[in-house]
């Protein structure tokens, strides 16, 4: 399974970046841009630049999909019309019912891009390890860190209720943006609305099943990379999912299964 | 005559727009006009394929934004310029590409010119002449934008408004824009009732969704 934008979306600009040995050529889409545009990260597949949709006010999100030599030119470009398709077409379903995501801005299919909306604001998982930089194992007392914890739970029922499972869930993968309230605010490192991204992993499913799976791979996400909150989030979810929608407190219970035997249904596959 | 004499405000009446991303050969002109008497007229001009006439007219009550609007014309020109229209022209392409579907013809009648269209919204890209442009036996000198404004201020009788967010949202027609992009049963959408400029700004996404998505 490959992961399509593992590392931190927005990574603060003082973070020292992976020197690249090269930066590989933008888009064709790009190259008539008068405004610069920016490569923020790099996947196994695809590349998300910062760029402006249609006048240089509005900043945007570009997701490519170059060309992958390897495969055969036919299957290539129909893997990465499907792929480019499906993202956009669970992004635009998600927005329409109401589940915080980045609106689709523009779709070419055979040149393998997608423009979104910009989302502003730093990943989850930057604000949760700033939170607990310092300290040992969090409980309930820590109301910050509790309210943005049911936050990520109630958005990821809401993604599933509406049946779409994301495929790759983890605090990266989460921003919290800034809403008009709490805008420039220091100190609300854990305030904002939740927006999922990155639905290059995402399929349509309401089944019990893969949204077990789903909430186990954020779940083990979240042990590995803010070990010190796993037992909190863990109550959390699951006080705070179980609400979500009607069929919640059944994919909890599947959860438990999926604990027990991890990611894959059987050995074989 | 409601046409204002040209001398009043020639320069606002059109806005040239350099979109990002797209060829440098291609410019983006657009003029509104309010209270357009000769609706009628300006519509026989394009189905008689008039070729003085080559421009997007849309009825500017389909019409939330200019954000809306430049999509559209994003993604006509994208279409032109990689070969793949399906209508007559990057005009018409406009006003198909504000639809959420394949119809072409219920296109023009939703978005499109009218005979009962008051308020209307010009769109006219220019291929400058670098680019392979098709030679117009009719009309041998290249347009520009002047020539356009003047053409414009000659033929449409109503009265030029500049190009902006706060002049499109008094024309737009709610009911019909929910209508045409299935805003309806949206009920989160419904229910912002108390915040006017949150809910157009939602709508304003959903529509955009809507278009670049359409029949995909």
């Amino acid at each position: 399974m490959t992961t399509l934008l593992s590392t931190d979306h927005r990574p603060p600009s003082s973070a020292p970046q992976p020197s690249t040995p090269f930066t590989p050529a933008p888009p064709p889409i790009l190259t008539h841009s008068p405004s610069a545009s920016t490569l923020i990260t790099q996947g196994a597949e695809a590349r998300l630049y910062k760029t402006t949709y249609l006048l240089p006010h509005l900043p945007c999100a570009l997701k490519y999909r170059p060309p992958k030599p390897w495969r055969h030119p036919i299957l290539d470009a129909r893997l990465t019309r499907q792929r480019i398709l499906a993202e956009a077409r669970i992004l635009a379903k998600c927005r329409r019912e109401g589940v915080r995501v980045p609106a689709v801005y523009a779709v070419d299919e055979g040149g393998g891009w997608l423009a979104m909306e910009w989302v502003p604001g730093a990943a989850v998982r930057a604000g949760l390890n700033a939170h607990l930089a310092t300290g040992g194992e969090r409980d309930e007392s820590d109301a910050a860190l509790v309210s943005v914890l049911r936050r990520v739970a109630a958005a990821v029922g809401g993604l599933h209720s509406v049946g779409v499972v994301h495929g790759d869930l983890t605090t990266s993968n989460m921003m919290l943006a800034p809403t008009p309230n709490h805008q420039g605010e220091e100190g609300a490192g854990l305030e904002g609305v939740i927006v999922i991204i990155d639905f290059g992993l995402a399929s349509q499913s309401a089944s019990d099943e893969d949204r077990a799976v789903d909430l186990y791979v954020l779940e083990r996400a979240f042990a590995s990379t803010h070990p010190r909150a796993e037992a909190l989030f863990t109550r959390v979810l699951e006080a705070e999912y179980g609400g979500a929608f009607r069929g919640a407190p059944v994919v909890l219970r599947k959860l438990e299964e999926v604990r027990l035997r991890g990611r894959k249904r059987s050995m074989l596959g | 005559m409601a046409a204002e004499p040209p001398s009043t405000a020639p320069a606002a009446c059109l806005e040239t727009i350099q979109l990002e991303h797209v060829p440098p050969t291609y410019s983006v002109n657009v003029a509104v006009f309010r209270d357009v008497e000769n609706a009628e007229f300006l519509q026989q001009q394009l189905l008689s394929r008039n070729t003085e006439f080559e421009y997007a007219f849309i009825d500017a009550t389909s019409i939330i934004s200019r954000l809306q609007l430049l999509s559209a014309v994003y993604k006509a020109i994208t279409v032109h310029s990689g070969g793949n229209m399906k209508t007559p022209n990057i005009h018409s392409e406009i006003v198909w590409s504000l639809s959420p579907n394949n119809n072409i013809s219920e296109a023009y009648r939703r978005y499109g010119i009218t005979p009962t269209s008051q308020h209307i919204i010009v769109v006219k890209i220019l291929l400058s002449p670098s680019s392979f442009s098709s030679p117009t036996p009719t009309n041998p000198q290249t347009p520009s934008p002047s020539t356009i404004q003047s053409h414009l201020l000659t033929h449409v009788r109503g009265r030029p408004c500049p190009f902006s967010d706060a002049v499109l949202s008094s024309f737009t027609d709610w009911p019909k824009v929910r209508k045409y992009y299935k805003l309806n049963g949206v009920g989160w959408l419904e229910r912002m009732k108390d915040d006017e400029a949150l809910r157009r700004r939602e709508s304003e996404m959903l529509v955009l969704g809507s278009m670049a998505l359409r029949g995909l």
